[in-house]
């Protein structure tokens, strides 16, 4: 459950999936990009973070798939202190978080199938055990015909279902994503929108930056809105998805 | 409808196979390879070049025998080869023949000059022995107890000279190789970095999938030795090949006696891929790692 900035008695980060408690960041010696960001999502739940460019979402998703380090406070995620989580342990937490971005991130050495499949080997599983479980979910995101096709001859619709595909195939806790919908159309916006929400269904916590009002409206999902690095305003808008 | 069958899915590499950029990254390091084993095979012909001139100067001795009295300088010349010969620490002596002596000044008097009128020296050429060479002072001895107007030249005036020059050639020599190789050492790094840091996305999401840190580095440091071993692979090849054809156009001596090839010295190459290789893994190690810190 979102909370507000200082909301004594509200940090209590048992039962959240990830609590941020005065959390502060700033690159190198610039000024502040997050400033006191105190919240909490709670397993399984569903968030818009909205904001104008440069308000600071994508600092709050690098941190939350640990990719950048608060500069103040404290981030609990899973339950850990992310602190005192040594090195060799954060791949473990990272493959914990699923991550899709506007511009995909996709090998282009590798085909459809095999950019799925890159997590589950990472995490050392035998392709005996995952080859039905990627087709399936290639399948699910639509592209069943497209398993062996290399990303440069995807459309941009079918790279963002791929990049989803990639970011769910290690079923993990949190799924994020950074203007998904930012590189295709409404349309297809929608129907990769409906893509998280099934997730969301399954029991995955989402978390979704994104600057159309549009989508976050048709969601009725609560949102989370930075405003120069401050949460501002939190909590639902609009109809349902 | 795809033809496309899970059960046959074979993974791909987690890095690309190819890349137009590995095309100059391996020209570029085979050429320095080249360069250093070329350099390296030079040192040693250079070493063995040195080596010979002060063997061939410490195992010889000249003696220039002037004819006393009625005594013809044939007669002169072979008496002093006869005294010398059985000498302990002396091996072949040859009393060198007039011709022979007149060529020797023909530089300083001109072919024209008629020789016959001056009193030309005759040189006898002394052999020592290298274990146990006769002293100059025995020679002298030898010749004196025959009565013979001679004097016994060891070279020694010549010898400090040329040692001198033939280990000035050998340091130089080395000090090339070494800056080479160190160049040589420096580029592969300096390129592997580039390589890897062109990949940089590919660490990205590898990173991001959950891959460990020494994982990653792994997966770049065999990628950039393989290649770069390859590379040195190419270079090294290629060196030997100029060695061999060095040595094949010049017979026993190589191409020049100042650079003789031994056979034996194309083995000097072989480090070269394992060493090359070596130095990419580091660099491509330590490039990894300062990447992948970067992103957290």
């Amino acid at each position: 459950m979102p909370r507000q900035p200082h909301d004594e008695g509200a940090l209590d980060a048992d039962g959240a999936i990830l609590a941020f408690d005065d959390v502060s960041m700033r690159y190198g010696r610039a000024p502040e990009t997050l400033k006191d960001l105190n919240f909490s999502l709670a397993p399984g739940s569903f968030h818009f973070l909205t904001g104008a460019s440069g308000a600071g979402k994508s600092s709050l998703l690098k941190l939350i798939y640990l990719a950048a380090k608060p500069s103040k406070g404290l981030m609990h995620l899973f339950g850990q202190d992310v602190s005192a989580v040594p090195v060799k342990e954060q791949p473990m937490l990272r493959r914990r978080i699923g991550v899709v971005f506007q511009e995909f991130r996709l090998l282009d050495h590798m085909s459809a199938f095999d950019n799925v499949a890159l997590p589950l080997r990472i995490a050392g599983r035998k392709p005996d055990s995952y080859r039905q479980d990627v087709a399936e979910l290639l399948a699910w995101v639509g592209l069943r015909s497209r398993m062996h096709a290399m990303p440069a001859t995807l459309a941009g619709g079918e790279k963002q279902r791929l990049a989803i595909a990639r970011a769910v195939v290690n079923r993990p806790d949190i799924l994020l994503a950074d203007e998904p919908t930012g590189n295709v159309d409404h349309e297809m916006g929608l129907r990769i929108l409906r893509l998280f929400v099934e997730l969301n269904r399954l029991g995955t916590t989402v978390l979704i930056a994104t600057h159309d009002q549009d989508l976050v409206a048709r969601s009725g999902k609560p949102v989370l809105h930075l405003e120069d690095g401050r949460l501002t305003a939190l909590g639902p808008v609009g109809g349902g998805l | 409808m795809t033809d496309f069958d899970p059960v046959r899915w074979k993974p791909a590499a987690f890095l690309p196979e190819a890349d137009a950029r590995d095309g100059s990254l391996i020209f570029v390091v085979a050429t320095l390879c080249f360069l250093a084993c070329l350099t390296a095979l030079t040192v040693l012909a250079t070493d063995r070049a040195a080596r010979g001139w002060s063997d061939q100067l410490t195992g010889q001795a000249t003696v220039i025998v002037r004819a006393k009295g009625a005594e013809t300088p044939d007669s002169a010349a072979a008496r002093a080869a006869e005294a010398l010969s059985g000498l302990p620490g002396v091996g072949e002596v040859r009393a060198l023949e007039k011709e022979k002596a007149e060529a020797l000044i023909a530089p300083w008097l001109g072919d024209t000059a008629d020789l016959d009128d001056l009193p030309v020296p005759r040189l006898v050429a002394v052999d020592l022995d290298p274990k146990a060479p006769a002293t100059p002072q025995s020679l002298d001895k030898a010749l004196k107890a025959q009565g013979l107007d001679a004097v016994v030249d060891d070279h020694s005036i010549w010898l400090k000279d040329i040692q001198r020059a033939a280990g000035f050639a050998r340091w130089v020599g080395v000090a090339v190789f070494a800056l080479i190789a160190a160049a040589a050492g420096a580029v592969v790094a300096f390129a592997t970095r580039a390589g890897l840091t062109a990949r940089h996305e590919v660490v990205e999401v590898l990173h991001l999938a959950g891959a460990e840190n020494d994982f990653i580095a792994r997966l770049f440091q065999m990628r950039f030795a393989r290649m770069a071993a390859l590379a040195g692979l190419f270079g090294a090849g290629g060196a030997a090949i100029m060695g061999a054809i060095l040595r094949l156009m010049g017979g026993g001596q190589g191409l020049t006696p100042v650079l003789p090839i031994a056979w034996t010295d194309l083995l000097a190459v072989l480090p070269c891929p394992v060493a090359v290789g070596l130095v990419a893994a580091v660099a491509a190690r330590l490039t990894a790692q300062s990447l992948i810190a970067k992103m957290t």
